[in-house]
């Protein structure tokens, strides 16, 4: 059973057709890339898939349930508590919250004491609330940031923000991770730790990967499979070893001695 | 040790309070500085509630005086219609009480309905439609003959005292900080940071925005019936747009998203208004600038989103103190740079 | 040709449903002319720097203040009181602009709005707070020989109403002209479409956005002084409620587009005089916001917006 699948997938705004003819199939446990030029629509697909954009055309379907098709999407935050996360381009960390209230957000999902209780602070919020600030720490802890759990999210440096976002979405407790662009602007050294990490957490929490990035070392190095996309379509499918090669994506978008 | 110390703080405000009602009583305070301390509680209950909608949710309401005035009117015409809604065998103290609670449910009923439809939007559109909505209530008040239209319902007795307000002052403080220290809290707190992140960690945004106004509305509603109750009558023209300015200055004075800020503030504004009630043009130009400068070097507000807390003053008067204690050395050893 | 001259209280003496809606329509269109051209100072300024000028409404009252004494002091024709007014508004806008919106550039739309919301409570004050305005309401002279000109039976116009239409149509071409003939207008245009890429081509920000609030807050003044002849009356607070109509009426044209303001103004004043004379008048202020309000929840581009989504 395909984790994620995409039929026909498009969108357009207005005169613009951003994505068409998309159609792509994730199984359990792939790490998958999705590469291509600026602009080529890749986190407008991230950003349907997550159902921040409402498709034109085509459908999704997420662990064989259909997330939406066009007329009828679901809101962005059901899709994540069906077990779909993914980080930003630019990194959406709630800034003036601390390390550890950021990761607390993503248990709020599952939290089972209503208003009253949090009124009074009576009743199961003590309990409740206890646990959550222990299995944030314990999260914490596999990511090397219970260190700095209360410091504000702003004042990390720019590695461990990016940690602590793929760390919050991954608290979630999602089937599906999508990362766009986690190698942003990071130096060789971290980029192979964060390669380390990508593996790490696949292994580890027993996921699906689809991963955006620009960083051809990373692309190569980790992903299994491949999509290529350009002007909103996808020009090629298959493996790091046959994408390296082929003349379409090098004519788009690789260039010669890749 | 958190939970005993909100147990001190409580204590500590309840004291107050009954320290300060004993002087009221034994008339060390006069009447006059009663009433300026009684709106003093009304504005604390009135600026906390606001201050989750924009300071805690980040969302943006421009029409909190129209809840108030819900509340108000609301409790108004329970307490003078003897058998309206309450059966007639309440009366007196107790029925003001009940009509301040209903006053509020209704506020809260109507803020349901104003954030329902519109929490969906942005930022600036959200305030230009919170304010209509506040106008509108204002104006189907002005029109509205069994409550004496735009002269304005007469005749209230006059239940509110300090006690009373303080009590509603503490009590809502404490419940909206408690919901801010919850799940529940960090929920609007996350949307007022990012709210497409927070959606995409699945919270159920407009949902949350939604509780966040209700909320508010209920305690907006609460206030104005305390309002009501101690100025002897409500009518359209002290729930006016001016009266949302008022309270949001306060807000944003203390702090977008400091509990703490907007109780100082409320309280620095309420003697500030009394002290130049003379000057009244002068004392809103002040205001004015002191709104367009405040949003212009500090927009967070004076005390941003941080709290004052038992611990802060601790430690702030613990370091006062020692530097009295210790004498400066003149032979200091030379110290590396930093 | 029918006597003017009746006697008895027949069908021939009852205006006729088309001659009432055509009346109202002149109506409203003289009062839509004046919304319109508050709404404009609205649209362009959000336009360009999203930025909700609240404090455009009080341009509004300043304009007619100034013409008031530009008549009443200097001793000026009608003609000449406006312009002056356009001139010292357009130079209070930019002003404004300088000192209490530039800083806000970057920050928060709610802090700027915030501010704004200041700048109009400072207007309101400082005009109680001067001498030769105060608190109550002053006359506004007569300038122009009130005449009626019927149009037809029962259907009149009078000349103060055609006036303030003739200047707001005229001015609303000016205004089109500027922005689509000239090389400002240009830069204005670029900069509400993408304010740093215009930078980048050469253009100056700063300049072109001093430039919008002077137009705006011309016509706003041209506005007032147009009020105030029709009204006859000015007051410190005459600003809020038709800056607010004006702000809807933006609205629902789709704010930002200028054609857009130039039709809701029409299409408010049209409604809040067929309003009126349907003896609602008592309400008459809240079917402006009710009409806010469902623009903003069924169709908050506006008549002629189009949806713009936000980049995530």
């Amino acid at each position: 059973m395909p984790v994620l699948e995409t039929t026909n997938l498009c969108i357009r705004f207005g005169g613009l057709t951003a994505v068409s003819d998309f159609n792509i199939c994730l199984e359990d446990g792939e790490l998958v890339g999705l590469i291509g030029p600026n602009g080529a629509g890749k986190t407008t697909v991230f950003n349907l898939l997550t159902g921040v954009y409402e498709p034109t055309e085509g459908a999704i379907s997420f662990c064989n349930e259909a997330l939406c098709s066009a007329g009828k999407a679901l809101q962005p935050y059901r899709i994540t508590m069906k077990g779909m996360a993914r980080t930003f381009q630019n990194i959406r960390l709630f800034k003036e919250l601390s390390v550890i209230d950021n990761v607390k957000i993503a248990y709020h999902q599952n939290v089972k004491y209503g208003l009253l209780p949090a009124f009074l602070h009576a009743g199961p919020y003590a309990a409740e609330e206890k646990e959550i600030e222990k299995k944030a720490i314990d999260f914490l802890e596999i990511f090397n940031l219970h260190g700095k759990k209360d410091e504000q999210a702003k004042n990390l440096p720019y590695g461990e923000q990016r940690r602590l976002e793929i760390a919050r979405a991954l608290a979630t407790n999602p089937k599906l991770l999508l990362l766009d662009e986690p190698a942003a602007g990071m130096n060789p050294q971290e980029t192979s730790q964060l390669m380390e990490l990508i593996r790490f957490i696949r292994d580890k929490f027993k996921l699906t990967i689809l991963l955006i990035e620009h960083d051809m070392a990373l692309v190569m190095g980790v992903c299994e499979r491949i999509y290529v996309l350009d002007y909103g379509k996808i020009i090629a499918h298959g493996s790091p070893a046959e994408i390296r090669c082929d003349p379409k994506v090098i004519e788009a978008y690789l260039g010669e001695a890749v | 040790m958190k939970r005993f110390q909100s147990l001190l703080q409580i204590l500590i405000a309840v004291g107050i309070g009954l320290f300060l009602q004993v002087l009221i009583n034994n008339g060390m305070i006069n009447p006059y500085y009663a009433h300026v301390m009684t709106n003093m509680c009304i504005f604390i209950t009135a600026a906390v509630s606001l201050n989750l909608i924009n300071g805690i949710c980040g969302q943006f309401s421009l029409g909190h005086a129209g809840f108030m005035a819900v509340g108000g009117y609301t409790a108004a015409i329970i307490t003078k219609n003897t058998s309206l809604f309450v059966p007639a065998m309440i009366s007196g103290q107790p029925r003001f009480f009940l009509a301040t609670l209903i006053g509020g449910i209704v506020a809260a009923f109507i803020g349901l309905l104003v954030g329902l439809p519109s929490l969906r939007l942005r930022g600036d559109y959200l305030a230009i439609t919170t304010l209509g909505f506040g106008e509108i209530i204002r104006i189907l008040l002005l029109n509205w003959q069994f409550v004496g239209g735009a002269s304005g319902y007469f005749g209230l007795k006059k239940y509110t005292n300090f006690t009373w307000a303080y009590i509603l002052a503490i009590i809502t403080i404490v419940i909206i900080r408690n919901f801010i220290q919850s799940s529940h809290g960090r929920a609007c707190i996350s949307i007022r940071e990012d709210e497409i992140a927070a959606e995409t960690m699945g919270v159920p945004t407009t949902r949350y925005k939604v509780i966040a106004f209700v909320i508010a509305a209920f305690f907006a509603g609460t206030a104005g019936s305390m309002m009501g109750h101690v100025n002897r009558m409500v009518s359209p023209a002290s729930f006016t747009f001016m009266l949302s300015i008022e309270i949001l200055l306060m807000v944003v004075l203390g702090g977008l998203g400091s509990i703490s800020g907007s109780v100082g503030a409320a309280i620095f504004l309420t003697f500030a208004n009394e002290a130049l009630r003379r000057f009244r043009a002068f004392r809103m130009i002040l205001y004015s600038l002191m709104m367009i400068v405040i949003m212009i070097f500090r927009p967070k507000g004076l005390l941003g989103t941080k709290e004052i807390s038992l611990h802060d003053i601790n430690k702030t008067m613990t370091g006062i103190l020692t530097k009295f204690k210790r004498p400066v050395k003149k032979d200091n050893p030379v110290e590396t740079s930093e | 040709m029918r006597p003017s001259f009746k006697v008895n209280a027949r069908s021939e003496n009852r205006l006729t449903i088309t001659q009432q809606v055509i009346q109202q329509l002149i109506n409203g269109i003289s009062l839509g002319s004046v919304y319109a051209l508050i709404a404009l100072g609205y649209t362009m300024v959000y336009g360009i720097i999203r930025l909700i000028n609240f404090a455009h409404g009080e341009v509004f009252m300043i304009g007619a203040f100034v013409g008031y004494f530009a008549i009443t002091v200097l001793g000026l024709p009608f003609i000449a009181a406006i312009i002056i007014a356009m001139v010292f508004c357009a130079i209070l806008g930019m002003i404004v602009e300088r000192l209490a919106y530039k800083p806000l550039r970057k920050a928060h739309r709610v802090a700027a709005l915030m501010t704004a919301v200041g700048v109009s409570m400072f207007f309101q004050n400082a005009a109680i707070a001067l001498k030769w305005i105060g608190a109550s309401p002053k006359g506004f002279p007569r300038v122009i020989e009130v005449q009626r000109y019927h149009i037809m039976e029962n259907v009149s116009i009078t000349s103060d109403r055609l006036l303030t239409m003739g200047v707001a149509l005229l001015l609303m071409f000016l205004l089109q002209f500027i922005v689509h003939k000239t090389l400002m207008g240009k830069a204005m245009r670029a900069v509400s479409l993408d304010k740093d890429t215009a930078q980048l081509m050469g253009i100056n920000v700063d300049k072109t956005i001093s430039f919008t609030f002077a137009l705006g807050s011309a016509l706003a003044a041209a506005a007032g002084v147009l009020f105030a002849l029709n009204y006859g009356v000015v007051v410190y607070q005459m600003g809020l409620l038709p800056g607010l109509k004006a702000f809807v009426s933006a609205v629902l044209g789709g704010i930002g587009i200028i054609p857009g303001a130039m039709l809701g103004g029409m299409l408010i004043g049209i409604v809040e005089v067929s309003v009126s004379a349907a003896g609602y008048s008592m309400v008459r202020d809240a079917v402006a916001f009710t009409i806010l309000i469902l623009v903003l929840l069924v169709r908050p581009a506006g008549l002629f917006g189009k949806n713009v989504r936000e980049k995530v």
